[in-house]
């Protein structure tokens, strides 16, 4: 009973740090759609929903600690799972919150196009890994991918695969603790330390108990409660927009106001918006939906990233393995009803309180999280409309539950990566069994610690986040190249593995400095910001909506804007550092310095000129009053006055490398036009990616030596032989049922075409 | 793997579960006897109720299917 003490003791902790927030639940939203306080607020009961989970993975935890004894139980949760264990937790380990509030974010900003992610993005991927990989990776009893890579190429590629796989799990969980802590924060008010450390310490608990084991139990119970805490809002949704059709009508109406960028663009759509770059709201085509992401991000991801494999080479046999693959596919082409109905939802039925659609943006916005609720906030936002006490515990459990799954995996996956792949090779290769058992569980709390340091550092560097969603990329396509040419090429050779990977790895890396490059300068958008405590009056035309904005008094901070000089509007006063004037906008001049608006009124610009059209400037409001109100407001394109004696601090902004943005005079030559957006770029870097691996592979291999074909036997196809599991009742042959799944995926893709 | 492994993984899902139906059905037969003050979107349709006894059902499915005991 004593591990039950301090398990219990966790739990009261939880509940003592969470409950004073409060006991009603609700949603807050304005008028304006712009931020409330806390998104949602728990109940006392929705806050014993969520410490019972905890109570009940940490018992989970120390009950499995005894079946977890030698390191194949640690690492391989003995290899005995059944079919239904593995595929259950080889979804969930990926279904993770950041997934589900992403890509209904996703959903809300790209619409249909969302749900690839999980349909030519992922199905025919999984079902190849099921059907034509599986067997080389369970045959030969690897401990993992690029364990894989150690026997097929040799060390090299084996450690190159290791260190860059351990390396980017725990980053990524890192990042993706961050991202939780960050959104608990803004949705609940949750302390951002006690989130952090709360979750991180019960997945370090369980799985340095436990192992896999206890990481796949916990995953296939953290399954059920993600579909059974976020499946209601789909429902309620469809019920409240009045129905399928008319939600998807509702949310290609409203799309036109909520997105004004790309109007035009369909949005309820898979295919036949897919024609050309300017018809969807994702800026791609079809052939970077095929290839990029259908191809080369999603056999990169599904079938060598070692985080999912791991799930399921640990089966107790090869039709389990691949019958558990085949699962988790036909899972995998379900979850659009969680996350990209919600996505379509947020488009159709989130309000203002006069009617109007709710405007989101995205977190690079200026206005995000400050005037504006970002489109991660949709499923939470769906959340607070429809779930009341208790329902509302178990959508945020489902939330932690998703987080804890893919941490726990990215935790399991680099104990075992980082203990067979770089510890036992390079370090130590003649140490007993009880060692590396020892090593494994003290990896897993290692790692746990690695992401909570990173978690930190992006506390002070949050931008490094983008970074690290695209290193995923640059590592995973390469790997799939030079994996699968060496299970279905006998001639490829260990140094043509190793170069095209690498290669292939700086290649990526290269296309990504290049899209962001602007030799001419990235300037952001110009950005006017009310200070704090400024009086402001708001002039509105006939039509009610704003004209003019009037800053009595107070602070203005601008960012890249022109100010007037003509009329001695703008008097320097102490500080002025220099002044620049600008040819292309006449008698406006941008005026880096301090200022203090002398005698006559200043007007600020509603548009700057850019280089095709006008750039709208955008207003910032976060705290001004307005008519004796505190109130905050975001607009954009309406003209500024100033009054004598408000204070200005303006500056000029320009980067020569903006990882925020791309330059489309570039992204031409990656993803075959300048109408492509960023998601385009990923796929298209994708393809070409695995493009230069396969080509380099197969350069270097035909001009130097293979290995010989004894060495080659059960890991490349011709040389492995399939071992004959004995006959078995049709409804077990995972070949018809990855038929079955295959057939389903095209009816959906005909359905919704 | 539950042969192997003592308690089955299915008796601590059917058991969470049936716990989480009787809170939440226990919450939305609260909220239908004192109505709250800010009702939510469809709070007519009183979905706590029929989703705590749909969460009850599928946990005592699993936790008398899988009863430890049983073994």
């Amino acid at each position: 009973m004593y591990p039950l003490k301090h398990l219990w003791l966790t739990a009261l902790l939880l509940f003592v740090f969470l409950t004073p927030l409060g006991a009603e639940a609700a949603a807050t939203a304005d008028a304006t759609g712009s931020t409330g306080s806390h998104l949602l607020t728990l109940s006392a009961i929705d806050l014993v929903i969520v410490v019972l989970y905890f109570g009940v993975v940490l018992t989970i935890g120390f009950y499995l600690k005894k079946y977890a004894s030698t390191g194949e139980d640690f690492f391989m949760a003995g290899r005995k799972m059944t079919a239904w264990i593995a595929g259950l937790s080889f979804i969930s380990a990926n279904l993770s919150s950041l997934e589900t509030m992403g890509w209904s974010a996703m959903a809300y900003q790209y619409g249909m196009l969302g749900a690839h992610a999980y349909l030519i993005g992922a199905i025919p991927a999984i079902l190849f890994l099921a059907v034509v990989m599986m067997p080389f990776y369970y045959i030969c009893k690897t401990h993992s991918v690029p364990g894989y890579l150690g026997l097929r190429y040799g060390d090299g590629s084996r450690a190159l695969a290791g260190i860059s796989f351990t390396f980017l799990t725990v980053m990524v969980s890192g990042a993706s603790m961050f991202a939780m802590a960050k959104i608990l924060n803004l949705l609940l008010g949750w302390n951002m330390n006690v989130s952090i450390w709360v979750s991180s310490i019960t997945v370090a608990i369980y799985v340095s108990l436990g192992g896999l084991l206890s990481a796949v139990f916990n995953e296939v119970l953290q399954f059920f409660l993600i579909w059974l805490g976020t499946l209601l809002i789909p429902i309620l949704g469809i019920i409240h927009a009045g129905g399928w059709t008319k939600m998807l009508a509702t949310a290609q109406k409203n799309a036109a106001i909520v997105h004004p960028t790309v109007q035009n663009a369909d949005f309820t759509s898979l295919w036949r918006n897919l024609g050309s770059f300017d018809t969807n709201p994702m800026g791609i085509d079809w052939f970077g939906m095929v290839f990029g992401l259908g191809l080369a991000v999603s056999f990169g991801y599904w079938c060598t990233d070692f985080l999912q494999v791991q799930r399921v080479i640990v089966a107790k046999n090869l039709r389990a393995a691949q019958n558990g693959t085949v699962i988790g596919a036909a899972l995998k082409m379900m979850v659009p009803i969680i996350v990209t109905i919600p996505g379509l939802l947020g488009l159709a039925v989130l309000l203002n309180r006069d009617g109007s659609p709710m405007i989101l943006v995205p977190e690079s916005d200026p206005r995000a999280n400050i005037t504006h609720r970002t489109f991660n906030d949709v499923l939470p936002l769906l959340m607070g409309q429809y779930l009341g006490p208790g329902l509302l515990g178990l959508g945020v459990t489902a939330m932690i539950a998703g987080f804890m799954s893919g941490m726990a995996g990215n935790v399991s996956a680099f104990a075992t990566v980082w203990t067979h792949d770089v510890y036992r090779p390079l370090l130590n290769r003649k140490a007993s069994d009880r060692h590396y058992l020892s090593m494994g569980r003290w990896c897993s709390i290692l790692g746990v610690l690695i992401s909570i340091g990173t978690a930190y550092a992006l506390f002070y560097f949050s931008n490094i986040l983008e970074f690290l969603q695209v290193l995923v990329f640059f590592f995973i396509v390469p790997l799939f190249g030079t994996v699968i040419l060496g299970m279905l090429w006998k001639r490829a050779t260990p140094a043509g593995g190793f170069w095209g990977f690498l290669i292939a790895i700086l290649v990526s890396m290269s296309m990504w400095v290049f899209v962001h490059t602007f030799p001419e300068g990235y300037r952001p958008q110009p950005k006017v910001t009310l200070g704090a405590g400024a009086v402001v009056t708001l002039e509105k035309g006939a039509d009610g909506k704003i004209g003019q904005i009037v800053v009595e008094s107070g602070e203005v901070d601008l960012v890249n804007v022109p100010v007037p000089i003509e009329g001695d509007g703008m008097g320097a006063v102490g500080t002025a550092t220099h002044l620049v004037v600008s040819s292309d906008v006449g008698k406006r001049a941008a005026i880096v310095g301090e200022f203090i608006v002398k005698d006559t009124p200043a007007t600020l610009p509603p548009t700057v000129p850019g280089k095709d059209k006008p750039i709208p400037v955008q207003i910032l409001a976060p705290d001004v009053t307005v008519a004796g109100q505190t109130t905050k407001f975001g607009v954009e394109a309406i003209p500024v006055v100033l009054r004598p004696g408000v204070k200005v601090a303006s500056s000029e902004m320009s980067k020569k490398f903006a990882p925020a943005a791309f330059n489309p005079d570039h992204t031409r030559y990656v993803a075959r036009s300048v109408k492509a957006k960023p998601m385009a770029v990923n796929m298209y870097s994708g393809f070409w990616s695995l493009v230069v691996c396969v080509t380099v592979t197969v350069s270097v291999s035909l001009f130097t030596r293979p290995k010989p074909e004894a060495e080659l036997k059960n890991l490349v196809m011709g040389l492995t032989p399939i071992p004959d599991e004995g006959p078995c009742p049709w409804y077990q042959s995972p070949k018809l049922w990855a038929a079955v799944v295959f057939i389903a995926l095209v009816a959906i893709n005909v359905i919704f075409w | 793997m539950h042969h192997d492994h003592g308690i089955p993984i299915w008796f601590f899902i059917g058991s969470l579960l049936s716990v989480y139906g009787v809170l939440i059905l226990g919450s939305g037969i609260y909220s239908l006897v004192y109505p709250p003050e800010h009702t939510l979107a469809l709070a007519d349709l009183h979905a706590g109720i029929w989703w705590g006894i749909l969460l009850m059902v599928i946990g005592l499915i699993y936790t008398i299917k899988y009863w430890p005991s049983q073994k």
